[in-house]
């Protein structure tokens, strides 16, 4: 029983005659008195930490909560994510409140040295005094200290270095001051205000699904800074990041205001299906987000207009569907279709939805990149359960069962079929994503071995 | 080896499958802690059911990839006891489920609601026919609970379950094409039937055609995508034919691992330990309190798991078992008609009937499904059993669940040749043109059909295995003759080449070594009366209050129903009054002696 349970549990009911009571269920751990007040404050910065979805790289699946040690693979070395829970040896125990708000807000240590920009930091300048206050407040009393040490990042030198990231941080990083100023600009509604905060600020959407530039900078911070911003970013973990703009075919141009919202609050909708890193940004943080606040990020994403204003809207077309149900002479690529993707998918191309996702008209297949769409056939990849919609659904990876030219056979025929309209992929492009799948890029995958995903602290990690 | 006491919990479950995970599921509401212990391994859809892999019929159906494994555990069978009992080497006639989902995991859907008659058939025969109509040695008995007070929690698991199906009256009104001979219902189906197979469509005409009255069977495969009362997420079925033996990869079967543990498992106060076998359940020096259980992990340790609240929800022989090797209740004695424990131990009368259309006409067997057309006209008690001199009834029907290729090489029509190319255009005809009706009937319970602890053989545990005492008695067989040699009209209809009826053969002993059906039913039942019975109507131990025996284990005799509806409405019945009275209560009896 994790000190970050959700909900205290009600034992009334065992309090009846001759039962005996159990002794394994802890209260919350809280170091202080726990006045209302500052249970509100922790609870808050709970809701911040959500919001800034901490968790996706602060905890291992399986590991004490905030406890760090997820690896970044980066083509620089192996980037390991810290621990921040208040131990003072190993965690930020010792940090004071401004420490803290540079770090987050700066991308500078307590000792002043410079952090990587996996942090966050750019984004994560927008946030506010209060919300930051809120969050520091829960790191330090709502959070299990554990005392694991930080594992080294394995980037050799020169590049360990870190002095090069403050110019880093010189350059490409806005100052808080500019960063609220740019946040405190004017909106057509305090709705818009509000998601523009949480996407921009704590949500940081941008540093997946924004380009980056030569130095792995963010090519746009907000919407104002044009066109690149949330317009699909390079491929992280091997799953490339669509365009979270109005493009009717890549991007979230056919997705209404409830679909967005149904996506974010349980990783599923009738056109998709989160997958790869962002089934964890759903896991850890947006499912635990308000209506209100998941509407406002809606709105606020459903207002940025097509950044490739040439597309026309994804349309139906049958002659795919008649071409797998004529049971005549079928391409090699609608062949693997039938015989691997059809059952839940369906001939229609249509899905299931929400437990199986179309791929007709889905921005995902549709990509420009055919990353995301191979290295799921590969690996598959696992919808895990949330709060909302509790069932987890697993596709299984055609690894060991499909070649390269299979692969890139039923992609091409995916990227072609029911009016999709995107380009073939040849079966170099599907050796070469093959080749980047290292085991340790698929902390998504399906779990493998009994019970591996099975822990205390994330009940909810185990897939069904 | 070692020894090891855990912490203790509120409540102790063993058992993953249906009967468990709803017992736990409501537990777990009730605020309780609850610790679920499973003899078997961790399963899942994701990983069990992953496509295509997951069809695959020599791992399913042939190494029984999700039962268990007699080596670890099984059971002695004898016809009669004046015979030796030996040990069920080779999985057979019944397949009992091991690991996480139990036969709730490899089972097919069919999903009824028992009758009313059924549940009360010791009385309702009595009204109908009279004392006298009970043969001499048949321990015919009542539920204890009525159609009635069980129809909310029918109604309860058919929505957790998605339960696809037509019915015939809502409230008294007749609503649908259903089953006339259907009880009442307060809601319809959460979802619209199963589409006809072929086969099954062509059963439904000619069932009409006879006189008939067909209707779609109710089956636990969504029809549609379907989110339960639990929010689980169901895909719909696509007739693949992989329901049986195999964990469904569209997640469109109803399993406690698709249904129920995903909601489960985000209870902070529920605990599933797997690879748990549970050895016996402790009681205290009165014998009339368990204080918790024991079982062996998979390193072989005895763990010691105190609770309040026991509740035994293993598959039916299993629970049983436990019950004679913990000491809760007698033992039953059949030569002095006493104790309850092992008493009115029942299995289900099954054949199967072929029928060999002409080669214009392609059955499709590869198609499968839980669902299907049945009529219940010589089901429990819609006929008139007067002339017949017989209790009892069956459901026929047409319940394609898809022929996999090895059961197809191995499946020729009766009288076929058995080798050489005659043999192979047998077996290519008898798959392409050929289908089976079943005849699934009740069976009786009788004095001299029961369970104990056998006397020689030991389980790998070093505990006495459990025997059973089982042969078929002269009143199901003809009981199963009659109802069979009904299918001659309905095969006339059909227009069929040719049909093989089978039937059960006066004589022959029961016989383990064909697949007949894993319903064994009985053993510790429950009724009104604690000389005939192990359990209350609440499924409550008569004599140690707080164990709880859930499951097929309490049935009095065998319906020609399948038996999982039932289960889990009582699952449903007995949790409602754990949470509503026993647990506001003093933890004693919830019915008086």
């Amino acid at each position: 029983m994790s000190s970050t349970a959700r909900k205290p549990l009600s034992v009334s009911a065992s309090l009846f005659c001759g039962l005996t009571l159990m002794a394994s269920i802890s209260a919350p751990a809280l170091a202080t008195e726990t006045d209302n007040a500052a249970q509100d404050l922790i609870t808050k910065g709970r809701y911040v930490a959500e919001a800034a979805d901490c968790a996706a790289c602060h905890t291992m699946p399986g590991s004490a909560p905030f406890a760090g040690g997820y690896a970044f693979q980066l083509p620089i070395g192996t980037l390991y994510s810290s621990n921040i829970t208040p131990d003072k040896t190993n965690g930020i125990g010792n940090w004071t409140e401004a420490q803290f708000v540079r770090a987050i807000r700066e991308g500078v240590r307590a000792d002043g040295a410079s952090l990587y920009p996996a942090m966050p930091f750019p984004s994560y300048a927008r946030m506010t005094d209060e919300d930051l206050h809120a969050l520091y407040v829960y790191f330090m009393q709502g959070v299990q200290p554990v005392a694991d040490p930080v594992r080294a990042n394995t980037i050799p030198w020169p590049l360990s270095m870190r002095f090069p990231l403050t110019f880093w941080r010189w350059v490409f990083a806005p100052s808080p001051e500019a960063a609220r100023a740019s946040a405190a600009r004017t909106f057509a509604s305090p709705e818009l205000a509000r998601g523009a905060y949480l996407v921009e600020g704590p949500g940081h959407c941008g540093a997946c699904h924004t380009k980056r530039g030569i130095a792995m900078q963010e090519t746009a911070l907000t919407a104002q800074d044009g066109p690149h911003y949330l317009a699909g970013g390079a491929a992280v973990d091997g799953w490339t990041p669509p365009s979270l703009r109005g493009e009717p075919r890549t991007g979230l141009g056919a997705w209404s205001v409830a679909d967005l919202t149904a996506f974010l609050r349980t990783g599923r909708n009738t056109r998709g299906s989160a997958f790869g890193n962002m089934d964890t940004a759903v896991h850890h943080g947006t499912q635990y987000l308000t209506e209100d606040d998941l509407t406002a990020i809606a709105r606020y994403l459903k207002s940025l207009p097509a950044a490739d204003a040439t597309q026309h809207p994804w349309q139906p077309d049958p002659a795919a569907t008649r071409a797998l149900r004529s049971g005549g002479k079928l391409t090699p690529g609608q062949r693997l279709y039938l015989d691997n993707c059809a059952a839940c998918h369906r001939s229609t191309g249509a899905g299931y939805a929400p437990a199986f996702p179309p791929l007709a008209g889905n921005p995902v297949v549709m990509n420009r990149a055919p990353d995301s769409i191979i290295h799921i056939i590969l690996t598959g990849a696992t919808l895990h359960g949330t709060s909302a919609a509790p069932s987890s659904f697993t596709m299984p990876g055609f690894d060991k069962r499909l070649t390269d030219a299979q692969v890139a056979a039923v992609v091409t025929f995916i990227r072609h079929a029911w009016g999709n309209d995107a380009a073939a992929v040849s079966d170099v492009d599907v050796a070469h994503t093959r080749k980047q799948l290292i085991p340790a890029t698929m902390q998504s995958a399906p779990p493998t071995s009994e019970g591996a995903a099975h822990s205390a602290s994330h009940p909810a990690m185990d897939a069904n | 080896m070692a020894e090891k006491t855990l912490p203790p919990v509120d409540v102790v479950v063993v058992g993953s499958g249906w009967a468990g995970s709803i017992m736990a599921k409501e537990l777990c509401e009730a605020g309780l802690s609850v610790v679920m212990l499973e003899r078997g391994a961790r399963r899942s859809t994701a990983r069990d059911g992953a496509y295509p892999a997951s069809i695959d019929e020599l791992e399913g159906a042939v190494r029984y990839k999700l039962f268990q494994n007699p080596a670890q555990t099984t059971v002695t069978v004898r016809n009669r006891t004046d015979q030796e009992a030996v040990p069920y080497r080779r999985l057979a006639a019944f397949l009992p489920g091991a690991g996480v989902g139990g036969a709730g995991l490899h089972w097919t859907g069919v999903h009824f609601r028992a009758t009313p008659q059924d549940l009360r058939l010791r009385s309702h025969v009595v009204e109908r026919y009279g004392s006298k109509f009970i043969p001499e040695g048949m321990a015919l008995q009542d539920y204890g609970v009525t159609y009635e007070e069980l129809e909310p929690f029918f109604d309860r698991a058919e929505k957790v379950f998605g339960t696809s199906g037509l019915a015939y009256t809502v409230n008294g009104e007749v609503t649908g094409k259903g089953n006339v001979f259907a009880p009442d219902r307060s809601d319809d189906f959460p979802l619209p039937p199963l589409r006809d197979v072929y086969t099954a469509h062509l059963f439904r005409h000619a069932a009409t055609e006879a006189g008939y009255h067909p209707y779609a069977m109710p089956a636990a495969n969504a029809s549609q995508p379907y989110t339960n009362t639990y929010g689980a997420q169901m895909g719909p079925c696509n007739f693949c034919g992989y329901c049986s033996d195999y964990a469904c990869y569209m997640s469109a079967k109803a399993s406690p691992n698709v249904n129920i543990m995903p909601a489960l498992r985000r209870h902070e106060n529920f605990t599933l330990r797997s690879n748990a076998h549970v050895l016996k359940v402790l009681l205290d020096s009165t014998g009339k309190k368990a204080t918790g259980v024991v079982y062996q992990d998979a390193e072989g340790n005895h763990i010691t798991q105190p609770a309040g609240l026991v509740i035994l929800a293993a598959f039916q022989f299993h629970n049983v078992h436990l019950m004679l090797l913990s000491g809760i209740g007698k033992a039953y004695d059949p030569a002095s008609n006493t104790g309850t424990v092992g008493r009115n131990f029942t299995y289900q009368n099954i054949t199967n009937s072929t029928v060999l259309m002409p080669p214009t006409r392609s059955t499709d067997q590869f198609i499968g499904s839980a669902g299907g057309v049945a009529i219940d006209d010589f089901n429990s008690d819609n006929f008139d059993h007067g002339p017949h001199g017989f209790i009892g009834g069956s459901p026929l029907w047409v319940n394609q669940a898809g022929v996999k290729p090895i059961a197809g090489a191995k499946g020729s029509f009766p009288g076929a040749p058995r080798w050489g190319s005659a043999w192979k255009k047998a077996a290519i005809d008898t798959y392409r043109h050929s289908f089976t009706i079943n005849a699934q009937g009740s069976n009786m319970a009788y004095r001299d059909v029961y369970l104990d602890l056998d006397p020689t053989w030991r389980t790998s545990y070093g505990q006495p295995m459990l025997r059973m005492t089982f042969d078929w008695k002269d009143n199901d067989i003809r009981m199963n003759r009659f109802v069979v040699s009904q299918l001659e009209g309905v095969v006339k209809a059909l227009g069929a080449q040719d049909a093989h009826y089978g039937m059960r053969e006066p004589g022959k002993p029961f016989d383990v070594r064909d697949y007949q059906t894993t319903h064994l039913c009985g053993g510790a039942i429950m009724g009104e009366d604690p000389k005939t019975s192990a359990l209350n109507r609440y499924l409550q131990s008569w004599d140690v209050p707080n164990v709880f025996v859930v499951g097929a284990n309490a049935f009095p005799q065998g319906m020609g129903y399948n038996p999982t509806g039932l289960v889990a409405a009582l699952a449903y019945w007995s949790a409602h009054h754990i949470r509503t009275q026993w647990l506001k209560g003093n933890g004693g009896p919830l019915v008086a002696q």
